[in-house]
């Protein structure tokens, strides 16, 4: 794709993206949109440890969580005093004005994401030390631990959950909302990775991806790098969880708010589906899934987990390298890849002057 | 001439198994020093120690004076002190160029420069070693896919890119095309006398160690056995002996 | 804590606990005697393997209800089991075997997903128990009791675990799989068919993992999502005690088991589950720490 192309693509899509929830038949599914740009954002945060630099991560719901409480919390106890909020029971009069509405959902969000990133700091310097089917482990245990100490934690609701704050009508119809915050933070999001990718950053990590004893021998910050990477992953995570919990209004530990066999699975998946390791594979995987995902839950309605467990038994026997993946054995010089037959098979010489 | 690398009487054992014995040796700054000794005799244990894969039993590696024994590897590199492998390691999924990028010196790294791009002047350089080790028209084809002979020049050229002051070879000419070695040979001497790249070398191919080395040591049974001018341990009956299997 | 206090006045407490811990810990260490197996030949680490345990489990519930005593379950329940994992092997493990492990560990997890909402539609997902009617022990002036049940399942173990170390030292196909486990390659060269191997080795993995399962529901409970602990469970010892020691896998399967008596009792057995998720990643940065003094890491 040349440059002008590329343009007139994102253009393309950021006016479909725009305009979409004025489309008067799709109103009543804008909450569902809103959830594809979530899987986005999953797929896409997942994707810079589990694709980039190949640690696979079944941990990463931990941030999600993490966020998604801190965020509610905030919003519960920011402008009641938890008795007054005992009182009136979840009652209408707990309900939040606009502005303490945004301000609290903003400042919830950011203290999940600062709070996030302090974890990944601290776990990764330990968790990160680990290596392949290891750290994939010891972060699935991670992730459940998580879910199953927050349902055991009264002061967020233990197992009987939380209920967030509702959207006040000032802010309109609720799919509407959370369809632009979320597609905001994922197009930041999206930005964010793809000028990070573009980086030293994103060098050392695919270097770390192909062979980490080589890029220690070579001297590289491998543990900073790592840990950076992880934060960075925390950070869009946490914010993400943080306003998904005002969209479900209910956040349950291990359902929601911890979800390692729904969300911490699915991200890997989407990855993989679209091809972990490239920029648009989570996204088009993540948009690929959301639709099966829709479709499942409506016609295999009891069995939608079993059809989910055999996809993810297919897609990683079958199609591991994902549909980018497989675009570019297709189409190599599409994605920007030379394959000058000449070249390779060019026998070196060393003997002439270079 | 000053001394660049010294080690003395380093001892490592593996389980039961001793692979050095008290070896002491030392590398001269601007230099290249090789190392011979038949298979397992215990080449590859020592260079895992230098550049801190293992810890040692005994002894001491001092590095332009440092002690490196309680370094972790990525601080030796960042010290300058650089290793290739003896299978061949490269970075596969990338292409050339950016298995030479991510390459350069990382002493100065911080924060600050981690999201950096890197600028024209280090792609140039990759590109000038690139041709410099013959591989300039493959640049942008996947490290991967290069043969086994090629990626190992490609990583003799990302050593250089990371600009060591020391640079262990671990066979450098195994798995080569026989038609490049000469090639080869000639640029190893080049990065040493043009770059000021002090070289130890491990090689099996005699008539390579006695072109390139000018202090050769041998090892036997993890025990230093010999070392000399090219002509005096080619001479040496007890190397000779080791060789044929009677040491 | 007043529950520390109890274990402070009143010693014989701590009997209790640990008794039940260590028998019930046998249960893992089968199920983690298996897992073991499978990542020394073959490379792969099932985490299905909770899932096979629990469907042993619902196979000799199945008996239970009909009427047959629960203890004919645990020969059942390893034959289900075992062609159970056979079909398993020849579907789809058998594609995965020389990949990356990240794609084993992957392939198996959907396994597990599968396995669990399978169960869930056909069983339910109530908590369920087969009683076997043995009645209870009591010790120490009647301050402890064990159930029966629980001192048969821990010779049961014994008694398995003896026969598959006489089965893989003895037998051709045990001297084949221990080939196959050192060098793949060279059992190839030499004439084994290691496919072959590898489908028996899951299918005998998945028979251990079935013969558990009927213990676990004889001895406590099961429901169709709680197979996933047993795997971490397993996992957790393999790496405390490596693969291919029986020993050290009893000893850490029991130890595992009388850790967790004590945690539920101290902290409350809501987070008994939690406490085995944690304890996994604290032992891992354990082991990786205790290595990297050494300059190694797990691997």
């Amino acid at each position: 794709m040349n440059g002008a192309g590329k343009t007139a693509w994102y253009l393309l899509l950021a006016v479909a993206a725009l305009t979409l929830p004025t489309v008067p038949f799709l109103q009543p599914y804008l909450t569902q949109f809103a959830f594809l740009w979530v899987m986005i954002l999953l797929a896409l945060t997942w994707d810079i440890m589990g694709g980039q630099m190949g640690y696979n991560s079944f941990g990463n719901i931990v941030y999600f969580g993490v966020g998604m409480y801190t965020t509610a919390v905030v919003q519960r106890d920011l402008f009641f005093s938890v008795e007054e909020y005992a009182e009136v029971a979840g009652g209408v009069d707990a309900a939040l004005n606009p502005l303490e509405f945004i301000s609290s959902l903003a400042l919830g969000m950011g203290l999940g994401a600062v709070l996030s990133v302090l974890i990944a700091a601290i776990l990764g310097s330990g968790i990160l030390g680990l290596r392949g089917h290891y750290f994939a482990i010891c972060t699935l245990g991670l992730g459940i631990a998580a879910g199953e100490i927050a349902s055991g934690m009264d002061y967020i609701g233990a197992g009987s959950g939380l209920v967030t704050s509702l959207l006040p009508d000032a802010f309109g119809e609720r799919g509407r909302f959370f369809y632009y915050l979320f597609l905001v933070l994922a197009v930041i999001t999206f930005l964010v990775l793809r000028r990070v990718y573009d980086s030293r950053f994103g060098l050392a990590i695919n270097a770390i991806r192909d062979d980490e004893d080589k890029a220690e021998a070579l001297g590289l910050h491998t543990t900073r790098y790592k840990t950076t990477a992880w934060c960075i992953s925390a950070f869009f995570l946490a914010l993400t969880g943080g306003a998904f919990g005002n969209m479900v209004i209910f956040i349950d530990p291990t359902d929601v708010a911890f979800a390692g066999p729904t969300f911490g699975v699915w991200m890997v998946l989407m990855a993989i589906l679209g091809g972990k390791g490239t920029l648009w594979g989570p996204v088009i995987g993540a948009t690929i899934f959301h639709v099966m995902q829709e479709v499942f839950w409506t016609f295999l309605f009891g069995w939608q987990r079993v059809a989910l467990g055999l996809l993810i038994v297919i897609v990683v026997v079958f199609f591991p390298e994902g549909v980018v993946g497989w675009l570019r054995e297709r189409w190599p010089h599409r994605f920007g890849e030379v394959v000058d037959e000449d070249a390779r098979r060019l026998q070196v010489s060393l003997d002439s002057e270079p | 001439m000053s001394t660049v690398l010294e080690v003395e009487k380093v001892s490592k054992a593996f389980g039961g198994v001793v692979a050095n014995r008290e070896v002491s040796l030392s590398v001269p700054e601007g230099a290249i020093i090789g190392l011979i000794g038949p298979n397992g005799s215990g080449k590859t244990t020592l260079f895992n120690s230098i550049v801190g894969y293992h810890p040692i039993d005994a002894g001491s590696i001092r590095f332009r004076g440092e002690e490196l024994s309680r370094l972790r590897t990525p601080q030796i590199a960042r010290r300058g002190l650089l290793r290739t492998f003896q299978q061949t390691r490269i970075f596969g999924k990338m292409n050339c160029i950016e298995n030479m990028q991510i390459s350069v010196p990382h002493a100065d790294d911080s924060l600050g420069t981690m999201f950096s791009r890197f600028d024209e002047s280090v792609t140039g350089r990759a590109e000038q070693l690139l041709k410099f080790v013959g591989l300039y028209p493959k640049r942008y084809l996947r490290a991967g896919d290069l043969s086994f002979g090629q990626q190992k020049l490609l990583e003799f050229a990302m050593a250089l890119m990371n600009k060591p002051k020391l640079l262990l070879l671990d066979e450098p000419t195994a798995g080569i095309n026989p038609t490049l070695i000469n090639g080869l040979i000639d640029r190893l001497k080049r990065a040493n006398a043009e770059f000021g790249i002090t070289l130890f070398v491990i090689e099996h191919n005699m008539r390579v160690i006695m072109n390139l080395a000018e202090h050769i040591y041998c090892l036997a049974h993890g025990e230093l056995l010999a070392e000399g001018d090219p002509d005096q341990v080619q001479n040496d009956q007890r190397v000779i002996g080791a060789y044929l299997g009677a040491g | 804590m007043s529950n520390l206090d109890i274990l402070f006045q009143a010693p014989i407490f701590s009997v209790q606990l640990l008794l039940d811990g260590l028998l019930v810990g046998a249960i893992f260490a089968l199920a983690a005697y298996g897992m073991a197996l499978l990542w020394g030949v073959m490379n792969i680490i099932n985490i299905a393997q909770g899932d096979f345990v629990i469907l042993g489990g619902y196979v000799t519930l199945v008996l239970y209800q009909a009427g047959i005593h629960p203890l004919f379950g645990v020969p059942v329940a390893a034959v289900v089991l075992f062609l159970v994992g056979w079909v398993i092997y020849r579907s789809v493990i058998f594609r995965v075997v020389d990949r990356d492990l990240f794609i084993s560990i992957l392939a198996t997890f959907g396994i597990s997903i599968l396995l669990q909402q399978l169960m869930d539609q056909i069983f339910g997902a109530d908590i369920q128990t087969a009683e076997a009617g043995l009645g209870t022990m009591l010790l120490f002036d009647n301050q402890v009791t064990i159930g029966l049940i629980k001192v048969v399942a821990f010779v049961v173990v014994i008694v398995l675990a003896t026969v598959l170390v006489v089965f893989l030292k003895k037998s051709r196909l045990g001297q084949a799989i221990r080939a196959t486990a050192q060098n793949a390659r060279a059992a190839r060269i030499m004439g084994i068919n290691t496919d072959r191997v590898y489908a028996m080795t899951f299918a005998i993995n998945a028979a251990i993992c079935g013969a558990a399962g009927a213990l676990v529901v004889m001895t406590w409970v099961i429901q169709p999502f709680i197979g996933l602990s047993y795997t971490i469970r397993s996992f957790m010892i393999v790496v405390v005690a490596g693969v291919g020691n029986l020993a050290g896998v009893i000893a850490a399967g029991v130890g595992l088991g009388a850790a967790e008596q004590f945690a539920a009792f101290l902290l409350g057995a809501e987070f008994q589950i939690g406490f085995v998720f944690a304890l996994l990643v604290v032992i891992l940065l354990v082991r990786n720490a205790v290595l990297k003094r050494q300059r190694k890491y797990l691997h």
